[in-house]
């Protein structure tokens, strides 16, 4: 048989892997079913296919956004024999996503060890801080500075730092989503795409539209009850996170453009957006934990909460550790917290193409070739009679 | 402690009748055969809900009046109908889906497939068992009691009237009871026993189930035993041709082969035995359940060339895939010079017409016997593909007799305490035939009626106490 549109970068002579074997397994019992095909963009992006190749895989495995809808409401569910579980099989596709486009590739085993991976990178980050501050104040404790941070750390050398972890996180995500592209999307497809497209994948994934059920009530947790928690959690996680870098951005301005360096009073913008940010990366995270910690087991793969809740832990060490920052940068512990604050965000740069993050980066492709894959002709043939 | 009421059956019908009699102050105890992750019955298996509408409603477009409805029930039963019971659950249905969709049921537009059911048809978003989860969640936050594990294996009747059910040894009283427990498909002894001996087989051997193991037809036995008044014949039941494949039981939807219609249909001795291309498909899948099961060995193969392919839903299995036609009869286990005998003759038999599969075309056999009457296209360009196909039962007709408040009938007089609702009783309005979601439809409606007539014979005064008395 036939797929409807040829894949370019065709991956289908490739033998399929255990886990992406399962996920074809599964879409041919879920492509003679289709119910599903409500709750999220996976199932009528199935329906355009007959065959799943390597690159369909990942593909459909990266626009499932892991709801649970489809595990509650399937008939052939476990304890049925055809054992569908579509949550389970492309989380594990996901992490083998991650794995194989990860540059450098010699780094992509990373994900199957982020609980390590995160532990090991902020050991690393903080004994480097704590050293440098070592080097500086003597001891951990020091007379009260005004929250001059860069009487302890050079402004230079925080930006030197900084600047290359993040821009080594966003090259290697970068590399790996256009690797990423370039296997399961036309050459010519971003090219051609209508700005329709690019607008709707954009709204999309801001609006985390595929967390909505379907129905607008929001996706499964620990049981068939469906919830917005975590559309809510993830939403306040996410632009908690942008107003901090945005806090970021408006400082490195203040300091160079407006020469004028750190500390910022209360009311400033840069404390302003980085508390709000800070609040929501303490709410936000602290909600995902307690909504992960009690999902129904049946929903992922027990293998990965480490991946999981790993990022989840750096952000909110991120977070609290920013906030308590703001609240005694007067005092004689700055240099502590401070050290603290940059060794978790030195160590959240460093895992970000490595860990959980990166399924934001790819997720948002995914929903950009379903934008532009939905506005092409279906398949033409399958008489609706 | 006893019950106001007592619902047996843990599917669509039994769940409405819990809430009904829940929202009119009842208490309510539901027993479901099943455990927990096979609750719902046949209801899990469902998609959508033929529904009356005189103009464009939410996910329904333009309008299906009860006249027309009607008369396609009318048509589907070729009469085996009752006209008073029957409009009464296809008013129902008109107004019902403001109730499901406050006990949490999603409803959505047509699935791809099935744009020619976008006017009759609301389909449930996620399918049955998400309208069944719902009905669940919806009944434990009302009160109703729940047990799991729970099949009922007689009622103890006092002259027509309920006084206790009883699982084993334990004995359940309630003031009125609802049986909405299913029809006996399950019960393969049973389908033997109505099958009959036919030509040294016994047909019913090689049926599959398509539905849910736990319909064993127990208490409809028993009430029919007890002297309940019966509907429908044991025989009749609703079969489709399904992949040979499929599990004995619970393969729902996934497993029809819908290739048909654009190939041949051969038996176990490599023979055509019924026009492929009478009709479209969707008039015409149910009836070759029954066109298999008269088979020999009640076995088809559905053939068709790499023609087809793309053109119908995919199937859950692979067919067999051949080069060449008599690797395919091999593959198949097929007398391979009787294959190629009978479909040389088909193709020499195809007149060139314009195929198209979305009317009834010109492509046609001529001196063939039987002859393809549409969609007749030589089978001649490789790869080839065959699926082997069993009947598929997907409920059967026989139930209880009821009347307009759903309550069981003993010798002509309707109990005062005992209702039906449900495939148990489905058979009053659908004698024979079936057209999409009519059976949920007949479910909810007398569901629903049934849950209402008991609350109000159990706890007459609770009705006006209860702040959800809803329509």
């Amino acid at each position: 048989m036939q797929p409807f549109e040829a894949q370019p970068g065709d991956a289908r002579a490739t033998a399929l892997r255990a886990d992406e074997a399962e996920v074809d397994r599964q879409m041919q019992i879920c492509n003679a079913c289709r119910y599903c095909e409500g709750f999220c963009a996976v199932f009528p992006a199935m329906t355009r296919r007959l065959e799943f190749g390597k690159a369909d895989i990942h593909y459909l495995a990266n626009l499932c956004h892991h709801c649970g809808a489809c595990l509650h409401a399937c008939q052939y569910a476990p304890p049925h024999e055809f054992a569908v579980n579509i949550p389970r099989a492309m989380a594990r596709v996901r992490v083998q996503t991650y794995s194989d486009y990860a540059w450098p590739a010699a780094l992509g085993s990373l994900y199957r060890h982020a609980g390590l991976a995160t532990a090991l990178a902020s050991a690393a980050a903080l004994t480097l801080f704590l050293v440098l501050m070592l080097m500086t104040t003597g001891g951990l404790w020091h007379a009260p500075l005004a929250g001059n941070f860069y009487a302890i750390f050079p402004h230079r050398t925080l930006a030197l730092t900084f600047g290359a972890a993040f821009g080594f996180a966003a090259l290697a995500l970068a590399i790996g989503v256009t690797r990423f592209w370039r296997a399961v999307a036309p050459a010519d497809a971003l090219r051609a795409a209508p700005g329709a497209a690019l607008a709707q994948a954009t709204h999309d994934a801001l609006r985390l539209k595929y967390l909505d059920g379907g129905h607008g009530k929001g996706c499964n947790e620990s049981d068939d009850r469906f919830t917005l928690a975590r559309r809510r959690f993830h939403h306040l996680t996410f632009y908690g996170f942008m107003l901090c870098l945005a806090a970021t951005c408006v400082a490195t301005l203040y300091h160079y453009a407006l020469r004028l360096p750190a500390p910022y009073p209360l009311g400033s913008l840069p404390v302003l957006l980085g508390t709000a940010g800070g609040i929501g990366l303490v709410v936000g995270p602290a909600g995902l934990l307690w909504l992960n910690l009690r999902r129904d087991p049946a929903h992922g793969d027990v293998a990965q909460q480490p991946l999981e809740r790993g990022f989840i832990a750096l952000l909110l060490l991120v977070s609290v550790s920013g906030l308590a920052l703001l609240a005694w940068r007067e005092s004689g512990a700055m240099g502590l917290l401070l050290s603290i604050h940059l060794a978790a965000v030195l160590a959240l740069f460093l895992t970000l193409p490595y860990g959980k993050f990166a399924h934001g980066v790819y997720r948002s492709a995914a929903l950009l070739k379903w934008a532009i894959e939905r506005r092409e002709p279906g398949n033409p043939r399958l008489a609706e009679d | 402690m006893k019950h106001d009421v007592l619902v047996i059956g843990g599917g669509n019908a039994a769940l409405c009748a819990a809430l009904m009699a829940r929202e009119a102050g009842a208490s309510v105890l539901l027993l479901e055969a099943a455990p927990r992750a096979w609750r719902g019955g046949n209801s899990a298996h469902t998609r959508n809900l033929r529904c009356m509408h005189d103009a464009p409603q939410d996910v329904l477009v333009e309008a299906y009046p009860e006249e027309e409805f009607w008369q396609d029930l009318l048509k589907v039963t070729s009469g085996v109908t009752d006209e008073r019971l029957a409009r009464i659950a296809i008013r129902a249905s008109s107004i019902c889906r403001g109730w499901m969709r406050r006990h949490g049921v999603n409803f959505q537009p047509p699935l791809s497939g099935t744009l020619h059911l976008a006017r009759t048809n609301a389909f449930f978003m996620g399918g049955g068992k998400a309208l069944v989860n719902a009905y669940y969640r919806s009944a434990e936050d009302l009160g109703v009691r729940i047990r799991y594990d729970a099949p009922v294996d007689s009622l103890e009747l006092d002259d027509g009237r309920f006084v206790a059910a009883r699982i084993g040894a334990e004995r359940i009283e309630a003031r009125a009871c609802v049986v909405a427990a299913g029809g006996f498909e399950s019960n393969r002894a049973w389908l033997r026993e109505a099958w009959g001996e036919v030509n040294g087989e016994w047909p019913a051997d090689n049926f599959l189930i398509r539905g849910t193991r736990f319909n064993q037809g127990v208490l409809l036995r028993q009430l029919i035993g007890a002297g309940a008044d019966a509907v429908g014949d044991p025989a009749q039941a609703h079969m489709v041709a399904i992949d040979a494949r499929a599990p004995l039981y619970d393969g729902g939807i996934c497993t029809r082969v819908d290739c048909v219609s654009l190939g041949i249909v051969l038996n176990r001795n490599a023979e055509r035995f019924y026009d492929e291309g009478e009709d479209f498909w969707p008039k015409r899948y149910a009836i070759w359940g029954r066109l298999v099961a008269r088979q020999p060995g009640q076995i088809g193969y559905s053939i068709i060339d790499s023609k087809a392919v793309g053109r119908f839903m995919p199937p859950v299995f692979p067919g067999v895939k051949a080069k060449t036609l008599g690797e395919l009869a091999r593959g198949l286990g097929l007398d391979e010079a009787a294959m190629l005998r009978t479909v040389a003759d088909f193709n020499a038999a195809c007149r060139a017409g314009s195929f198209d599969h979305a009317v009834l075309d010109d492509c046609r056999t001529e001196g063939l016997t039987p002859p393809k009457t549409h969609w007749a296209r030589p089978i001649d360009t490789a790869p080839y593909y065959g699926y082997a196909l069993r009947p598929g039962v997907t409920f059967t007709y026989l139930g209880l007799k009821v009347d307009e408040r759903a309550a069981v009938h003993f010798g002509g007089k309707p109990s005062r305490n005992l209702f039906a609702a449900g495939e148990v009783m489905a058979g009053n309005i659908l004698g024979k035939g079936y057209t999409a979601g009519v059976g949920m439809s007949i479910g909810t409606a007398f569901g629903r009626i049934a849950g209402s007539a008991a609350a109000l014979v159990a706890a007459p005064r609770a009705r006006q106490a209860s702040p959800h008395a809803a329509v």
